[in-house]
């Protein structure tokens, strides 16, 4: 069944220059191995694509049954530069759990 | 010991500091106040007149917390100094002589590198373009807590600094409560990531993360701020007043643990690298999370600098559309917009508030919204340019689509921000002890 990351976790995004972190917390300690299957830099890349210009890396925090997404060139030339309405790319967590995967 | 986070941001509320300063057992107050772009800003400001620079609300904040401070023995550190600490030192001994307080306040400087910049020197973003091609205006040297311990050791009531790395607001304060070395690395990295956990004040204690229904936090409107327990080893207890809103959870504390970290395993700051990933948070009791086993590694030979440069204009204008075919009036008003603008600024963005403006797309929910708000921004190399896009604004209330309305307009000159890496042996971090009738540099 296709279930939107909503359901399954909480995020918080920040920023560094032009690069968004965004933290993707399982609410259950036991979605964790589920969403480090499936929530790939690949996929989150895939599904971000119209905002995320550069890589994005993954880091995996098990004691914390969480993953940390890093985006490059994502805040349209920098926090300070951007012409976005949210330059620091704050709501993008919520962009981030409009993802689906199989659960 | 005990410290707290009295502020998280320049305009944060005042609040909850006076309560942690009342009611919160803290040894130590600490206040964030200075974004990255702010202190290129207060530069501009003590440019135009050298007595400025300083945070605008430092008044204000030192003017609440200082009687109550002063008598609970609770030291406050900030960096509210932004572009010239020394002034707000000055300004803090007036206002304590105005208060009938007796304050010794230390100054931090030495953060201005403007001086030590040279062309050729690269900065550390993506294009590593030299700073030869940047109209720069301001360097500030991330200082850490070797700048500030001895700042404490003066024993003042108030330590004020420019820019110095976030989480070094907390470690300096920890560091010389116990009188650690400053090479006490795996320590340093423990306060460091409490240090990480307090610097946004409210974003720990349920600020920044409701959402009704599924992340309900209590009494969000009265969010009180946290203080955090050290122990000599740097592991910590996080809590707040009892009483206060908001909530400390494993969920908010996760949240704010990972928030603007590029590298969990290595966090780089001026006085260690950090490693949160070997981090264990635990609920002990409501609103009460330990913290144990952070990590950290030697210090990079480097300061970060951030340096502020001259980024040309920016013109914005917004106009809402409502009811019937709101989208499609709003998209043709972009269009117009656009087309009354093609030759002139041809780097034009175009949102549709409430449909595309904040995630670049609607993820699959295409219904279209009541309402909608057109937005048009231009970053251009003139103010006068930059004003052209408001009035292309103005000009759709006689000259657009039907029913727009709640016209709005502004410009402004933007300062950018880069960042270089400077050794730390041409940086010389120094402290002036302020007294009553009396200025000296501390050793």
């Amino acid at each position: 069944m296709k279930r939107k990351l909503h359901e399954l976790a909480h995020a918080r995004a920040g920023d560094k220059g032009d690069t968004l972190t965004l933290a993707l917390i399982a609410y259950r300690d036991e979605d964790y191995e589920l969403l480090r299957a499936q929530v790939t830099p690949a996929a989150v890349k895939q599904h971000l694509g119209q905002v995320v210009l550069g890589e994005v890396r993954r880091y995996e925090l098990p004691r914390l049954s969480a993953l940390q997404f890093v985006c490059e060139r994502a805040l349209d030339t920098g926090v300070t530069t951007s012409l976005a309405i949210d330059p620091h790319g704050k709501t993008l967590s919520y962009a981030l759990l409009e993802m689906t995967i199989e659960a | 010991m005990r410290l707290g986070a009295g502020s998280g941001f320049q305009g944060d509320r005042l609040e909850p500091a006076v309560i942690l300063a009342s009611q919160g057992e803290l040894d130590y107050l600490a206040l964030e106040c200075l974004a990255e772009r702010t202190i290129a800003l207060a530069q501009l400001r003590k440019l135009a007149d050298p007595g400025a620079g300083f945070d605008p609300l430092l008044e204000k904040r030192l003017g609440s917390l200082l009687p109550i401070a002063k008598r609970n023995g609770v030291r406050i550190v900030t960096n509210m100094g932004a572009a010239n600490p020394l002034a707000a030192g000055r300004r803090v001994m007036a206002l304590s002589n105005e208060l009938g307080l007796k304050v010794k306040v230390a100054v931090v400087t030495g953060d201005d590198v403007l001086g030590l910049l040279e062309p050729s020197m690269r900065t550390i973003e993506a294009r590593g373009a030299p700073l030869s091609e940047y109209e720069i205006v301001s360097a500030n040297a991330y200082l850490g807590a070797d700048a500030i311990v001895p700042a404490l050791a003066t024993g003042a009531d108030v330590v004020i600094t420019g820019r110095v790395a976030d989480p070094s607001l907390f470690v300096a304060p920890i560091a010389h409560a116990f009188g650690w070395r400053l090479d006490d690395w795996e320590r340093l990295g423990r306060a460091t990531l409490v240090g990480h956990l307090l610097e946004c004040a409210g974003q720990v204690t349920g600020g920044y993360f409701a959402e009704p229904g599924l992340k309900d936090v209590p009494n969000l409107a009265h969010l009180g701020f946290p203080w955090c327990e050290v122990d000599s080893d740097g592991n910590g207890l996080l809590g707040k007043v009892a009483g206060t809103g908001g909530s400390i959870t494993l969920r908010t504390a996760k949240e704010q643990l990972l928030y603007e970290v590029t590298d969990p395993g290595g966090y780089i700051t001026p006085d260690v690298v950090a490693d949160f990933t070997s981090v264990s948070l635990k609920q002990t009791a409501p609103d009460r999370i330990s913290v144990q086993g952070g990590n950290g590694r030697l210090r990079t030979p480097t300061y970060k600098v951030s340096v502020g440069y001259r980024a040309g204009f920016v013109g914005e204008g917004e106009v809402s559309y409502a009811g019937a075919k709101a989208k499609e009036r709003a998209q043709l008003a972009g269009e117009i917009v656009r087309e009354r603008l093609r030759e002139d600024i041809p780097d034009l963005r175009v949102d549709l508030i409430g449909i595309d403006s904040a995630h670049r797309g609607d993820f699959g929910h295409p219904g279209a919204p009541y309402e909608v708000r057109l937005r048009v921004a231009a970053r251009t190399k003139t103010r006068a340019l930059a004003e052209r896009v408001g009035a292309e604004i103005w000009a759709l209330g006689t000259n657009g689509p039907a029913g727009g309305g709640g016209f709005r307009e502004t410009t402004y000159e933007r300062i950018g921000v880069v960042s270089t890496l400077l050794e730390r042996s041409r940086v010389r971090p120094a402290v002036t002890v302020l007294e009553l009738d009396r200025e000296t540099q501390a050793a």
